[in-house]
């Protein structure tokens, strides 16, 4: 892979695999620039901390962990709210969620941390606060967000769908998420109780070449298509700054998807496993060419793939998807329990989300070895700055 | 969120904002530890302050005082709309750890700091008269010994550790004790 393909994210952003190679420009751009919060950890050198003292920036206009280059590992930590949590009560909770976030962040302990040597490595930190259509109901105000309509697919089950406040919290390192989210539930404990966490993982930093797309437990290439640029800059934010996240924990039915045959696996999504092609195309990131016939009249790219359906015709229209991977224990007979936490941003659910779910649900071949088990929408509200606190422009 | 607040000149200042470049007056930065500082504004500043939340009873505010200046500084009192206030440290009696009165105050060496924590010594609430909640923001005020007042804001966190339930009666839990609540 070459260096071009460092360019999907927009040729300005910093990320941590535009340094592994030492790559040119950007790398000394990189160490320049610090970093902000729509790029990712920027170590300063190959060593051993290089992964584990980089920060992203908490403070700014948007939040953090949304456009930020996913980290290695994420906790996706949701909350339901007491009933006697009123506005006052949630802009108390917050003021204490923001400030632990923003310590955390820097690499400092939280006010009153019982393990402060587990924040001393904040490995490029992101907590992402979401708030639920329940929070607004809390705080009697109208909610931008509302739960999703149900689909064919659904196999939904309340222990991992719904949820008034998302934290999610995102990390190159395990122990630094696990140290944030102790901290945060500890903080979140006098308002309400833990709904749900879904933690998850994608490759550590320095294992793959930068410029490759992640795999996912189905061996599949899985963020090729995500918005770039200045695409992205739409797509995800609205004007004020916020953005939307719908979180669905899909199943990946592995035992019958290690039955298939590499070209039914292929068929079922429209790339090539190894590659990530298209079948239209020979490398990665060619776009597919969905009106190619083959020598029998049929379409080259299947009307029934994952591709063909989750394809978005205006770029402005596309949705940021921040997958993490999940693998918890085997039963006893060995069967996995494993897939995807699916979270993907985006400026309007209603018109960017739907529309592909929609597709999807009704066809996609795909859906015969995945599952959604858990669903749940927020409203990502805007950023803060030092001395405010993440929902002060909703609720204060 | 309070992080780091400038001492005022004169007068009880309840500040909310957190920002080290407060407008509260004109010598109202922080100056570096290192430095001496002419005015006594600055003198002392409070870095990281928070309150353990409670809903009756006793309880505790911690932080770090800052010595600004190239002198000895004490803080010698302390007071607060939200409560009776003293100044507490922990002691070794009879092989066990008690709370009681810091005699002499708080002393911060010059152009150091004094840590005010669980288990150390603290600002003690003696008598809130309301429930602290979690999230609150507390005023307090240091009365130093030259008389000059330090105002600071402090968050109250829903605290569980390091072995603080406050009692005059109680004496200290053991760490392990301690480290499972």
């Amino acid at each position: 892979m070459t260096l071009a393909r460092r360019g999907r994210r927009g040729v300005a952003t910093v990320t941590r695999r535009g340094l592994i190679a030492g790559g040119a420009a950007a790398g000394a751009a990189a160490l320049a620039a610090g970093c902000d919060n729509g790029g990712g950890p920027a170590p300063a050198s190959a060593s051993a901390a290089s992964y584990g003292t980089p920060t992203v920036a908490f403070h700014g206009t948007r939040q953090a962990g949304v456009t930020t280059e996913p980290q290695a590992h994420g906790a996706f930590v949701a909350f339901t709210l007491n009933r006697d949590t009123d506005r006052a009560a949630l802009g108390r909770m917050l003021r204490l969620l923001t400030d632990d976030a923003a310590r955390l962040a820097r690499g400092e302990p939280a006010l009153g941390d019982t393990d402060a040597q587990l924040a001393v490595l904040p490995a490029g930190l992101t907590v992402t606060f979401g708030f639920g259509p329940g929070l607004y109901r809390s705080a009697r105000l109208t909610s931008p967000v509302a739960d999703l309509p149900g689909f064919s697919i659904d196999r939904l089950q309340d222990r991992w769908s719904g949820g008034d406040l998302l934290l999610q919290i995102c990390a190159e390192d395990p122990l630094t998420v696990t140290h944030a989210q102790r901290m945060m539930i500890k903080d979140a404990r006098p308002f309400g109780t833990v709904r749900w966490v879904q933690r998850g993982f994608r490759r550590s930093p320095g294992v793959q070449e930068k410029g490759f797309t992640q795999r996912n437990v189905l061996g599949q290439l899985d963020g090729t298509a995500n918005p770039a640029g200045s695409v992205l800059e739409n797509a995800v934010w609205a004007a004020d700054g916020t953005s939307t996240l719908v979180v669905r924990r899909i199943r990946a039915e592995i035992e019958k998807w290690d039955q298939l045959s590499v070209g039914d696996k292929e068929n079922a999504v429209g790339r090539r496993m190894v590659s990530g092609a298209p079948f239209t195309g020979t490398t990665e990131h060619d776009e597919p060419d969905f009106a190619a016939i083959d020598d029998s009249g049929l379409p080259v790219m299947p009307d029934y793939a994952h591709v063909t359906r989750a394809h978005v015709v205006d770029p402005g229209l596309k949705i940021l998807r921040r997958p993490y991977n999940y693998d918890e224990a085997p039963d006893a007979q060995g069967r996995p329990d494993s897939g995807l936490i699916f979270a993907s941003y985006q400026a309007d659910i209603e018109r960017q989300f739907l529309p592909i779910q929609r597709r999807l649900a009704e066809k996609d071949l795909l859906n015969e070895w995945i599952t959604p088990i858990g669903s749940s929408v927020f409203a990502v509200p805007p950023g803060c700055a030092e001395g405010g606190w993440i929902g002060e422009q909703v609720l204060a | 969120m309070p992080v780091f607040v400038s001492a005022a000149v004169a007068g009880v200042m309840a500040l909310t904002g957190c920002s080290a470049s407060s407008a509260t007056s004109s010598d109202a930065t922080v100056a570096d530890a290192a430095s001496p500082v002419s005015s006594a504004a600055a003198a002392l500043t409070v870095r990281d302050p928070w309150v353990k939340a409670v809903d009756s009873g006793m309880t505790a505010a911690f932080g770090t005082l800052v010595n600004n200046t190239g002198a000895e500084v004490t803080v010698v009192s302390a007071t607060s709309p939200a409560s009776p206030m003293e100044l507490h440290t922990m002691v070794m009696k009879d092989g066990q750890m008690v709370m009681q009165p810091k005699e002499g105050g708080f002393v911060v060496p010059a152009g150091g700091t004094h840590e005010l924590s669980p288990g150390g010594d603290h600002l003690m609430l003696m008598e809130p008269s309301a429930a602290i909640k979690p999230g609150d923001e507390l005023s307090f005020t240091l009365q130093l010994a030259s008389g000059d007042p330090v105002t600071f804001t402090a968050i109250a966190k829903p605290f569980a550790g390091a072995g603080e339930s406050y009692d005059p009666s109680m004496t200290m839990p053991s760490a392990t004790a301690s480290a499972a609540s």
